[in-house]
């Protein structure tokens, strides 16, 4: 018991002596509002000193027209009055002189009528009450000085009433509130009605420090109680993962390539050796810059790549068919990041063997859907080694997904036009209990590593697809979700620990 | 990507599908995607269109299991008497080449008649990059005399009744009302004389790429014989379209005869001579990382439908992927079996580098942040009318895009105020920021367009002092002094904007947001904007 006094708050001392009374009462004499009041039984509820019963009522109270009745009369008594004040037999004349409006008239004769107060024969209207009667309240007008009541606890006459008045126009209203009322438990018996007096302390203040001594005793706080939220700075939780995809290939020993969004078709295509009529290249699945025509780069390259493409080079056949500057000087938001691949083979310059990785947004000319967007990310890495083979690749890929978190990997043949042997790789996503295919990858064919490197040293390549790796790992169902921004959604989101 | 769907029960009846064939499908190169009560479906990649007819990837799966393995061969019968095509010099311009074979004995039903034209209708759009590459027509043979013309004429020339048709129509009609005339009229588009067949009695087969004459065009079940043609801009890939087509037919049980071609100079197709690519075992045992003997690429080949004469590999005629002999290695990994090679890491030694814009670009992250400010991505491309609000100058368009993002953006600042605008239900302040890459044209780039990392700073609500205060926190941290010169911006309020001068260059600006501008975003609190371009602060790190 004392325990629990050490924990009370100053708010909740205040209401402790009045424990036992109705809340409206503590309200009346705690002096406080309504919500502190609420918030301190919230409190005493926490201790189990009380039990807070929380109950739906459905009240019914006036509406407006009620109110206006309630102060003016209802209108059938007005007309009632009428009637009795003056002989008026025609219903016409009645209705002007009552000021009634049509309804309020019409339903005024109907219930007289009911009540056996009135009579109407062909057109005109007797009055048949006594004055008895006359002086007698109705009980739909006894109900409406009562109200506010509860609609479950109406007395046979008041249900009446209320069944009348429900028919009429906005007379009266049903409020559903959340009525409050609480019980004591047997601790709470225990301290209910009592004074306390509370001499601990509450906040620690420069002055209290001042004078500080080990028999200062504080409040205890209810640690449990929920607190409101606070939102630190973070980053989107995107660019986590991008930094979590990063340090992997840094911890493999790969050096990061930049290079630019907007590329020339040279550099996204053609080194590539995707050939110019390949449906990838088509407005349709690529967005190419309107207005702008790029440049190529030295004439010895560009005529090794025209080369590889229309007779090939070294043992190839090539495409067979003529390849055009113009096409070439197309520019377009890149599609893959094997473009920045392509450029970094072209500026090696012999410096091999060496390892390079990029992770960066693509793109493709797409709509909007729960799999597909117009922007995506990409992870790549190659290696460039004279003494690289499929079995490294395998390795390399293998190694990649365990990093990754990924502990199962298998993989089957692909295609692509710019690797061979090409492969796809996929891993088993424990919780689905699925494959999910996210790593292409391959050897650069000679066709594109002989113009671009000069030799056919083996460039082992893999592109992971981030985005769907992400969607794992943060449990996204929608890709729009990556790139939603909902501030809300971002200060909630959990960082990755992995 | 083409998927294609095969009867699973007539697939069973060649090889039963347990467990391990449902993984060896995958690991012969054609994924399996979906196997139900009825049906198989496999992908089939854009170089192996001899896979996607079922008679073709059989053909391929049963050697690859090592039933009936080797290099298939199929009877083939010399031309016979009028069986040529003599091929116009007016097509050059339009059309240049065809392929052709007569095929005879088949017998058809409607189940097969479906396959063939479920083939021809997916060449169609692979190889035959939706009919622009490759036109294939096949006619049955009854309905023509032989021998066959190849001409190209003025469209008014042209008169036949097409195939979907009740009546004649000429060419121009066919491109302006026929159904698939208007879906492939921008083939012939630019041309002044439109191609066709003829037969020896002047009639009109076709107008290829386009339609077929209702006469001759269609085949029955009645049909044994068919006359088969090619057309398109490349021989030998009409030639390989060719190969598949007679080759399957053949697997119908069709005898395939070959065609004289009468160009200048005379050639004859089909021609199902196999493929010679020369390779070296060396090379395959050092690309794939194994130790090959002879006698193990001559079994792997067989697998994948070769034969292997070292150094020689003949190859399928209806082959159209091998370019090089690394084709011919892939083929003897898919062989080996993918699953069955050993991952190893190569023992060479490189060392990790970070780029140094990432470095830095983390650096300012990490310091925003403990300035409790949000991270936010958002798109690179704008939509039009934000860039009209924010009068943005000569934007870059991207072509036909599919949603209402057509623009580089030229700022972070654009799309950092449509987040604010999307986020007003969020709970306030709001402090965001990003780190992106931002455009403008410049003529002495390689693409015309200069790209730049920036910087983009918005608090809401806030006024200039709190955003001052950010910004000389982020410079302090970075060791980096500005200053500010007052100016005006577009959207923002004069005498609370200012450029952000670094070494006496212009690299961005902080400013209040005009409530004109707040308003027409439905924002309804004070905001204040920061953008900075990285450029120079890179340099200066």
């Amino acid at each position: 018991m004392g325990n629990i006094i050490d924990k009370l708050s100053p708010l909740e001392l205040k209401i402790i002596p009045f424990l036992g009374e109705p809340i409206p009462k503590i309200i009346e004499k705690s002096n406080l509002d309504k919500v502190s009041v609420l918030r301190a039984l919230k409190f005493l509820e926490n201790k189990k000193l009380i039990k807070i019963e929380a109950k739906k009522e459905k009240i019914i109270d006036l509406d407006v027209n009620g109110i206006h009745y309630k102060k003016n009369h209802l209108p059938e008594r007005n007309l009632l009055l009428l009637l009795s004040e003056k002989n008026i037999p025609s219903l016409e004349e009645a209705k002007s002189l009552s000021k009634l409006s049509d309804n309020e008239f019409k339903v005024s004769l109907g219930v007289l009528k009911k009540k056996a107060l009135i009579e109407i024969k062909s057109g005109k209207i007797f009055l048949s009450a006594s004055k008895q009667d006359l002086s007698k309240k109705t009980l739909e007008e006894k109900f409406l000085e009562s109200l506010p009541l509860l609609l479950e606890s109406l007395e046979p006459e008041q249900k009446f009433a209320y069944q009348e008045l429900s028919k009429r126009k906005q007379i009266i209203e049903i409020e559903e509130k959340i009525q409050y009322s609480y019980q004591l438990t047997t601790e709470g018996k225990k301290i209910a009605g009592k004074k306390i007096k509370s001499n601990l302390l509450e906040e620690v203040t420069p002055s209290l420090i001042k004078n500080a001594t080990k028999k200062q005793k504080f409040r205890h706080y209810d640690i449990q109680a929920g607190v409101p939220k606070i939102f630190a700075g973070k980053r989107h939780f995107v660019n986590q993962s991008i930094q979590q995809g990063k340090r992997i290939w840094l911890d493999l020993g790969f050096q990061e390539m930049t290079g630019n969004l907007v590329q020339t078709s040279f550099w996204n295509f053609d080194a590539l050796f995707t050939a110019q009529d390949h449906p990838v290249r088509d407005l349709h699945d690529t967005f190419f810059i309107k207005k702008v025509q790029g440049k190529l780069p030295d004439k010895t390259l560009v005529e090794k790549v025209k080369k590889a493409h229309e007779t090939g080079i070294q043992g190839s056949r090539g495409w067979r068919y003529s390849w055009l500057q113009d096409s070439a000087k197309k520019v377009v938001l890149r599609t893959h990041t094997t473009c920045l691949s392509a450029q970094t083979l072209a500026s090696l310059k012999g410096n091999y063997p060496a390892k390079f990785f990029v992770i960066g947004k693509n793109f493709r000319n797409e709509t909007v859907d729960w799999s597909h967007g117009f922007e995506f990310n990409q992870t790549e890495g190659i290696v460039i080694d004279p003494n690289a083979n499929f079995r490294h690749l395998i390795g390399y890929l293998k190694e990649f997904a365990e990093k990754m978190g990924y502990k199962k990997f298998r993989i089957q043949p692909a295609y692509f036009p710019y690797t061979e042997p090409s492969l796809e790789g996929a891993v088993w996503n424990p919780e689905k209990k699925t494959w999910m295919e996210v790593l292409a990858a391959g050897i650069f064919r000679p066709e594109v590593t002989i113009p671009l490197l000069g030799t056919t040293i083996p460039v082992l390549a893999w592109g992971p697809g981030f985005d769907r790796l992400m969607m794992g790992a943060h449990k996204i169902k929608d890709l729009r979700e990556l790139y939603r921004n909902d501030i809300k959604d971002l200060r909630n989101r959990k960082v990755l620990a992995k | 990507m083409t998927n294609i769907i095969f009867p699973r029960k007539e697939i069973e009846k060649e090889i039963p599908i347990t467990k391990d064939i449902e993984e060896k499908i995958s690991l012969f190169g054609t994924p399996l995607e979906r196997l139900t009560q009825d049906e198989l479906e496999i992908e089939v990649f854009p170089n192996r269109p001899d896979l996607i007819s079922m008679q073709g990837f059989l053909r391929a799966f049963k050697s690859f299991l090592g039933k009936s393995s080797g290099l298939k061969k199929y009877n083939i019968k010399k031309p016979g008497k009028n069986c040529k095509v003599t091929i116009d010099k007016s097509v050059k311009p339009v059309r240049p080449y065809t392929a052709c074979a007569i095929v005879k004995n088949l017998s058809l039903n409607n189940e097969r008649i479906k396959e063939i034209i479920d083939l021809q209708e997916k060449l169609h759009l692979t190889v035959g990059r939706n009919r622009k590459k490759v036109a294939i027509g096949i006619y049955p043979l009854e309905k023509i005399k032989l021998p066959i013309t190849y001409k190209a004429l003025k469209p008014s020339e042209i008169k036949f009744q097409p195939l979907e048709s009740q009546r004649e129509m000429t060419a121009l009609q066919i491109l302006q009302r026929h159904p698939t005339g208007r879906k492939y009229a921008k083939l012939l588009k630019n041309y002044d004389k439109y191609p066709i067949f003829t037969d020896a009695n002047s009639k009109i087969l076709s107008m290829p790429p386009i339609i077929n004459s209702h006469e001759t065009g269609r085949i029955t079940e009645k049909t044994k014989d068919v006359f088969i043609e090619c057309s398109g801009h490349d021989f030998e890939i009409l030639s390989k379209t060719l190969n598949i087509i007679v080759t399957t037919l053949a697997e119908m049980s069709g005898e395939i005869y070959q065609m004289i071609l009468d160009y200048q100079k005379k050639k004859i197709t089909p021609d199902l001579e196999p493929q010679k690519t020369s390779i070296k075992l060396e090379n395959v045992n050092k690309l794939l990382g194994l130790n090959l003997k002879q006698q193990d690429l001559t079994k792997l080949l067989a697998k994948m439908g070769h034969y292997y004469k070292a150094p020689n590999v003949f190859s399928p005629a209806w082959r159209a992927d091998i370019l090089h002999e690394i084709d011919i290695i892939e083929d003897i990994a898919i062989a080996y079996g993918y699953q069955n090679f050993q991952p190893e890491i190569p023992q060479i030694s490189t060392i990790g580098q970070e780029s140094k814009e990432s470095i830095i670009k983390n650096k300012i992250a990490e310091i925003l942040t403990g300035l409790k400010m949000q991270e936010i991505s958002t798109f690179h491309l704008i939509k039009p009318q934000e860039a009209k609000l924010m009068k943005m100058q000569k934007p870059i368009y991207v072509e036909d895009s599919k949603t209402d993002y057509k623009i580089l953006r030229p700022n972070l600042t654009i799309p950092a105020l449509r987040i604010l605008s999307e986020n007003i239900d969020s709970e306030y302040p709001q402090k965001v920021f990003e780190l992106g890459i931002v455009f403008r044209a410049d003529e002495s780039q390689e693409t015309g367009i200069k790209e730049t990392d920036s910087l983009i700073l918005a608090l809401t609500p806030a006024n200039f002092t709190e955003a001052k205060q950010h910004l000389d926190y982020l410079f302090s941290q970075l060791g980096l002094e500005y200053k500010l010169q007052e100016t005006e911006e577009t959207g923002f309020i004069p005498g609370r904007t200012g450029s952000i001068l670094f070494k006496d260059k212009l690299i961005g600006y902080i400013g209040e947001a005009h409530p004109v501008t707040l308003k027409k975003l439905g924002l309804k609190m004070p905001a204040v904007l920061i953008e900075i371009s990285l450029e120079e602060i890179y340099k200066a790190i």
